[in-house]
């Protein structure tokens, strides 16, 4: 008998020391020219902080190519010092922050191009498995439009939740579990 | 592009994982998505993940009755298993991260706030990366239950956090390992909160003679199956 998957259970409260004891919520340095910051706020169904989570993002680099073995497309360009993983934890202030590039475009299920968007998980206390969502980028708005995933979604405020804003130099990506507000999930 | 509805969103529809929404673990009340999942068709973005952990791993990093000057109080456990995709194939050279209580069943965090003692001896964090048959193996000593605030006289079952990423973004997983035999399984919610019975009992190791090494220390198996036949190739997708 081949047993199924094992199941999810929540992060919990207490992942700190052995999740984040190192830090990798910097993808690129500091002085990296296309250096750019991602931030955001994490708030529950109450409009309250959500100040135990832990964000981790995954995506490609600034040529559209996974660091992967999966992604076998030798004609784009790979860069061995970027992971295209980061994961930070939220502080006091319900606050998760990350320094990366962005992401070129990468192809969806029919090989055409997609809007670039950065691949997010959310784990916290009270999540019994993680949450998915995408970040996608404010100065792309034509791509955007057209994009597959985000014009399936009718709704667009509910859509425009995938979307960062630009924010004083940063962008900023803010995750609300549930609610008016609440951020567009994905399943697979 | 599909959507779930509420119910399914909620997660009613995967046997094997629990849902968002499991209102006796108080804390999904305020945190469970209420609008639809978005499914998402296969795409390079989520059979590609991370391969993080590599050139991470120290040496004692996982013995973690080695990592401070004495020996943690506690009962010494050995914890081993493999990795497997869904398909049982091994997962490879892939972190593994876990974390737990000790002994007492105190972190050290400092958000616990059990009055329990801290022991100097012991941390309760510990990785490794799976070899080439896909096995992993900890030194640790079994976490004590702990009580929290949930419920009235709620006490969760002794437990460790495990964290894997396997091949791909989508089979990342974050679970838990219990103990056999332990009365409290039945009582917590967030167990409980894989519906299924016969999936639940998958996150419950067990104890294994021959892991167990004389006049030394219990072992403990507990395998771990990654959602892997949905990250199989591209073939299907409309």
């Amino acid at each position: 008998m081949s047993p199924g998957p094992t199941p999810s259970q929540t992060i919990g409260p207490f992942f700190h020391d052995a999740l984040l004891d190192i830090d990798r919520s910097d993808l690129v340095s500091s002085d990296h020219p296309e250096a750019i910051k991602i931030q955001g706020t994490v708030y529950d169904g109450a409009g309250e902080i959500v100040p135990d989570a832990m964000v981790e993002i995954w995506q490609a680099n600034r040529a559209g190519r996974y660091n992967h073995p999966a992604d076998d497309r030798e004609d784009l360009s790979l860069d061995e010092d970027f992971s295209g993983f980061g994961r930070s934890g939220t502080d006091a202030r319900g606050e998760f922050s990350f320094l990366t590039v962005k992401p070129g475009p990468v192809p969806g299920p029919d090989g055409r191009l997609q809007a670039p968007y950065v691949m997010v998980s959310v784990f916290a206390r009270g999540l019994p498995k993680r949450l998915v969502t995408r970040i996608y980028f404010p100065d792309e708005e034509e791509a955007n439009a057209v994009d597959p995933v985000l014009s399936s979604i009718d709704d667009q405020a509910f859509r425009r939740t995938l979307i960062a804003r630009d924010e004083s130099g940063a962008l900023r990506f803010d995750i609300h579990l549930q609610g008016d507000k609440q951020t567009a999930f994905f399943g697979f | 592009m599909a959507q779930r509805t509420g119910e399914e969103a909620a997660g009613y529809r995967r046997e094997d994982d629990p849902p968002y929404l499991y209102p006796d673990y108080v804390a999904t009340r305020l945190r469970a998505p209420k609008k639809p999942l978005i499914i998402l068709p296969r795409t390079l973005s989520d059979t590609t993940g991370p391969a993080y952990g590599r050139g991470l791993i120290g040496e004692l990093d996982d013995d973690l009755t080695s990592q401070h000057s004495g020996e943690p109080l506690g009962e010494r456990i050995i914890v081993t298993g493999r990795v497997l995709d869904g398909d049982g194939r091994p997962v490879r050279s892939s972190l593994v991260e876990i974390w737990q209580a000790n002994a007492s069943g105190r972190y050290t965090h400092e958000g616990d706030r059990h009055p329990a003692p801290l022991d100097p001896n012991f941390s309760g964090a510990g990785r490794c990366l799976t070899d080439g048959e896909g096995r992993y193996r900890f030194v640790t000593v079994k976490p004590g239950a702990y009580p929290w605030k949930n419920h009235d006289n709620a006490w969760r079952p002794a437990h460790i956090h495990f964290s894997l990423f396997g091949p791909a973004f989508r089979s990342r997983l974050i679970t838990q390992m219990y103990f056999p035999g332990d009365p409290l399984l039945e009582h917590d919610p967030i167990f409980r909160s894989v519906r299924d019975r016969e999936t639940r009992r998958c996150m419950i190791s067990t104890f294994d003679l021959e892991t167990t090494q004389p006049e030394w220390a219990l072992g403990y198996r507990f395998d771990i199956v990654l959602g892997g036949r949905d990250a199989a190739p591209m073939e299907n997708h409309r």
